[in-house]
């Protein structure tokens, strides 16, 4: 079945069935394989992506409920070659360690600034609450988005 | 410190059994080496001491390489360096420490080095990357050969300029003279040359304390990477005309398939079904066709019946071989006389420790992407072992392993679990039927069932105390969970240990630290214990039992930065301190919780950690942080819970691992010894901080946990532990069998 998806600014026609689930078209119909399995349960947050700005599960979201609404991955996050503040925070923190979990967390990062501009610690945990390091690097994680949060105002497409 | 950790590391190899005998995974000859890389001038590293030094000279032969190589790079015409190893990054950081370390001898900047890891084709044979070796032992080779070829770039130099080598320097991959200032860059040294020097290794190395590169907190090297979704990790390698595998699981371990009706899955388009003995796949153009061909298989598994968890700790210890019986097995280790230190003490304290099995969760799971052409099989794989994954495909399919090729991309962590070639063996088997690349990526709940497990165990520990404090007899017996850091780092003077080799009921190997953790969870908990048979504070006890300089002073620098001294612990406030050393690295934590009601909040960790001289203080803060969140996991909550050959808990949603809410304030505190040869730092971090947590809440509550996890339904007395064998030996309360002399 055809389903027209806009990711990351551009169109792209698809052809799958709808309940093909988004992670799956975003790595393997378009190789964006920037967004990462992890459980393929909505338990890890690996498979963030924005859906219309807000943070999403794509190993959750069927292809049906997500045609006709913006998707931001990883890939879209860069303008120009200049990185996204939250990315640039990732990097300033040195927020990982096998960055496997960092897309997702970079992911559920911009939407909650999105959402909220100036969270605070407890406000941050509560968002990434979600999205699994296992090599444990949430503290640098927490101040990467600190740190973003007070270098950006917020604002991200 | 060099004898036990030279044994721990045999103890390591046997731990992975079928570890091959060192080869060497180079067949590159002298023309094909530049063909590959270009002109300009290779140097090798290889193993030997002084006398094999064959610096500035030719190699035996012009088109053979020694055949001892470890390790060795390039650097091409334009200046670009090449650095050639068989070690992976798994996320412990190495590709930017040991660039550094190349950047600091060869005097070079970081952004011009580019290390070739884990590919074996191109680097030199490695046993694999674990044991926390790759900081001791590659870091000196590639700073060795390093150090070699910044000396032959003068030596260049002054034949070039018929100038005296002293009078040159080399500095920003530049050769300079100092008094006419003429200088020429490494890359023009080189231009259209083939020069090739192999050199021992007994390194003339810049001691740590005149470090410029390295030993700074230099950034990870390819962070840019990480943050786009660039990188490419083995679960993302795409490959023309590339399949998407499945493989159909058995219904419980040691399970053989009965019956078999792939026919559903036989008539869907593009998909093809693989059955071999037990191994039963599909490969189709999408995951989706994929599954759904799996779906339609028809098969029956006989299982033969398996024990349960219930009776785990009782099965271990039943089945456990004595060493007598295990020749060639770990040694026993004895000082003194235990029977006649055990005589001499006022007090003795009989306690039983167990570990439940835990996985590792690397959160990309096994995955590789096979494929054939023209009869040779290359697989992109995330292990910890390209070698030993190498010659587990040539086995598997008959083929010399020099038609195999396996690279590993930087890995979406591993923790010790990735040392077998599982996925690579079944994406090999599947393209080979398909006659096409295939991608296989393990399911989180394949990763939870059919990778291998820490392995669980019971710890026995008998001791004998005097009133002053010092402990003068300690018996400790390891029933399964492994060798590793059996040692105390205390002096005791009567000391019998032993490790148990049991026979498990799961599918069980590495894991981070491997037992170290297990055994130090042990130790320290039962130092606690005897702390409070003689009432003394249990910091103090640690240090009457100490004499090791560098284990006394992280134990310090842990309890000062703590603020250890004047804390009181209360009913709701609990303060735990524990020791470890392992592998030549030292570590002491101290922990702070809260318990209200059934719940322990754990609230501050600070973990003082010295590991030699330290070679990037960034990366190296990020594992000892790491290791500690992830060793709240095991100390608390992580437990692998199976019946009858089934895991039940494959799940993120039933296997609890550590997240953000569990994050407590974390403060570590690095010695750096620069005086000392630098040591790994992956796994000695995780050590102290379970019996630390179990230390606070038995101060807090009085109530002793011995059992790992600690408290995963929170912490009553009805429910502690949920371990299943706790019924016949009750571990909860103060239940220490206590005998005063």
């Amino acid at each position: 079945m055809p389903f027209l998806l806009s990711v990351n600014g551009a169109e792209h026609q698809v052809d799958a069935p709808p309940d093909s689930k988004l992670l799956y078209i975003l790595r393997d119909s378009l190789s964006l394989t920037g967004t990462k399995y992890g459980c393929g349960e909505g338990m890890c947050g690996a498979c963030t992506v924005l859906l219309d700005g807000k943070p999403a599960r794509s190993c959750q979201a069927p292809l049906s409920a997500v045609a006709g609404k913006k998707i931001t991955t990883i890939e879209g996050l860069e303008e120009n070659g200049r990185l996204h503040p939250v990315q640039q925070a990732f990097v300033g923190a040195e927020a990982f360690q096998c960055a496997y979990c960092t897309s997702g967390m970079i992911m559920a990062a911009v939407g909650l600034l999105r959402k909220n501009p100036r969270p605070n610690d407890e406000e941050i945990i509560n968002a990434m609450d979600g999205n699994i390091c296992r090599c444990g690097t949430y503290p640098r994680i927490v101040e990467a988005v600190r740190q973003a949060a007070s270098s950006a105002k917020g604002s991200t497409e | 410190m060099n004898e036990p950790a030279n044994r721990d590391l045999l103890l390591e190899e046997q731990e992975h059994a079928a570890i091959a005998p060192l080869r060497y995974g180079f067949d590159l000859g002298r023309r094909e080496f530049f063909k590959l890389l270009g002109t300009g001038m290779v140097v090798c590293a290889c193993a030997g001491s002084a006398a094999s030094r064959t610096s500035g000279a030719r190699p035996q032969s012009e088109d053979e390489l020694p055949q001892s190589i470890q390790a060795w790079l390039h650097i091409a015409a334009d200046g670009k360096v090449t650095v050639f190893t068989g070690k992976v990054e798994v996320g412990q950081n190495i590709r930017t420490s040991l660039t550094q370390q190349v950047a600091e001898e060869l005097r070079v900047a970081p952004g011009s080095i580019a290390l070739i890891m884990g590919d074996t084709d191109l680097t030199p044979y490695d046993m694999g990357t674990f044991g926390s070796r790759t900081t001791p032992t590659m870091g000196p080779q590639l700073r060795n050969v390093s150090a070699a070829a910044r000396e032959y770039l003068i030596d260049l130099a002054a034949q070039r300029w018929h100038a005296d080598r002293r009078s040159l320097v080399a500095a920003d991959g530049e050769i300079t003279e100092r008094n006419s200032h003429r200088s020429i860059a490494y890359g023009e040294l080189t231009k259209g040359r083939q020069i090739v020097q192999t050199i021992g290794d007994d390194p003339a190395l810049e001691p740590p304390s005149q470090w410029r590169i390295a030993g700074t907190a230099t950034p990870k090297v390819d962070a840019r990477d990480f943050v786009t979704g660039k990188h490419q990790y083995s679960s993302d390698v795409i490959r023309p005309g590339m399949l998407h595998g499945k493989v159909l699981r058995p219904s419980a371990f040691r399970a053989t398939l009965k019956s078999l009706d792939p026919a559903g899955a036989r008539q869907m388009p593009g998909v093809t079904v693989v059955s071999d003995g037990n191994f039963v796949g599909v490969t189709a153009p999408d995951l989706g066709t994929a599954n759904k061909a799996l779906q339609a298989i028809h098969a029956e598994w006989v299982a033969p019946p398996q024990t349960s968890e219930a009776t785990l700790f009782q099965d271990v210890r039943k089945r456990a071989t004595a060493e007598t019986d295990n020749p060639g097995g770990p040694p026993r280790l004895a000082v003194g006389s235990f029977d006649q230190g055990l005589a001499s003490a006022d007090h003795t304290l009989e306690q039983s420790y167990r570990i439940s099995y835990i996985a590792h969760v690397p959160l990309e799971p096994r995955a590789a992407v096979a494929e054939w052409q023209e009869g040779k099989l290359t697989v992109w794989t995330g292990t910890q072992r390209p070698f030993a994954v190498r010659d587990e495909l040539a086995q598997a399919f008959r083929v010399p392993t020099d038609k195999v090729r396996v690279l590993v991309p930087d890995t979406g962590s591993a923790y010790g679990g990735k040392h077998t070639g599982d996925a690579a063996v079944e994406a090999a088997r599947l393209a080979k039927a398909a006659g096409k690349p295939v991608k296989l990526v393990w399911t989180r709940e394949e990763e939870f069932t059919w990778a291998y497990f820490r392995p669980a165990g019971v710890i026995d520990v008998k001791s004998g105390i005097r009133r002053d404090g010092s402990v003068v007899a300690w018996r400790f017996d390891n029933y399964n969970s492994g060798p590793s850091g059996l040692r105390p780092p205390y002096s005791f003077p009567h000391q019998a240990i032993e490790f148990h080799p049991s026979d498990p009921p799961l599918r069980q190997g590495s894991y981070r630290g491997l037992a170290a953790p297990a055994n130090h969870f042990a130790r320290e908990v039962h130092m606690d214990e005897l702390a409070h048979v003689v009432g003394m504070d249990p910091l103090e006890l640690r240090l009457k039992n100490l004499t090791d300089p560098r284990a006394r002073a992280v134990l310090e620098a842990a309890a000062q930065k703590f603020g250890w001294k004047p804390k009181r612990s209360s009913s709701t406030r609990g303060f735990g301190i524990a020791l470890g050393e392992e592998k030549g690295s030292y570590v002491a934590t101290c922990v702070e919780l809260a318990i209200a009601g059934r719940e322990v909040k754990i609230e501050r960790v600070v973990e003082a950690f010295e590991c030699g001289a330290v070679v990037n203080p960034n990366g190296l803060e990020n594992q000892i942080a790491g290791a500690i969140v992830m060793s709240l996991g095991g100390a608390l909550f992580e437990a692998i819970h199976f019946d009858n050959g089934r895991i039940l808990n494959p799940h993120l949603v039933t296997y609890r691992v550590p997240r953000f809410s569990d994050l407590p304030k974390i403060e570590v505190e690095i010695v750096n010894r620069k005086d000392l040869a630098p040591a790994g730092a992956g796994e000695t971090p995780l050590m102290a901080v379970a019996p630390a947590i179990s230390n606070a809440i038995f101060a807090a509550s009085g109530i002793r946990l011995r059992s790992l996890p600690m408290v995963p339904d929170g912490l009553t007395a009805e429910n502690l532990p949920r371990s299943p064998a706790s019924e016949s030996t009750p571990v909860a309360g103060p239940v220490a069998k206590l005998v005063t002399a």
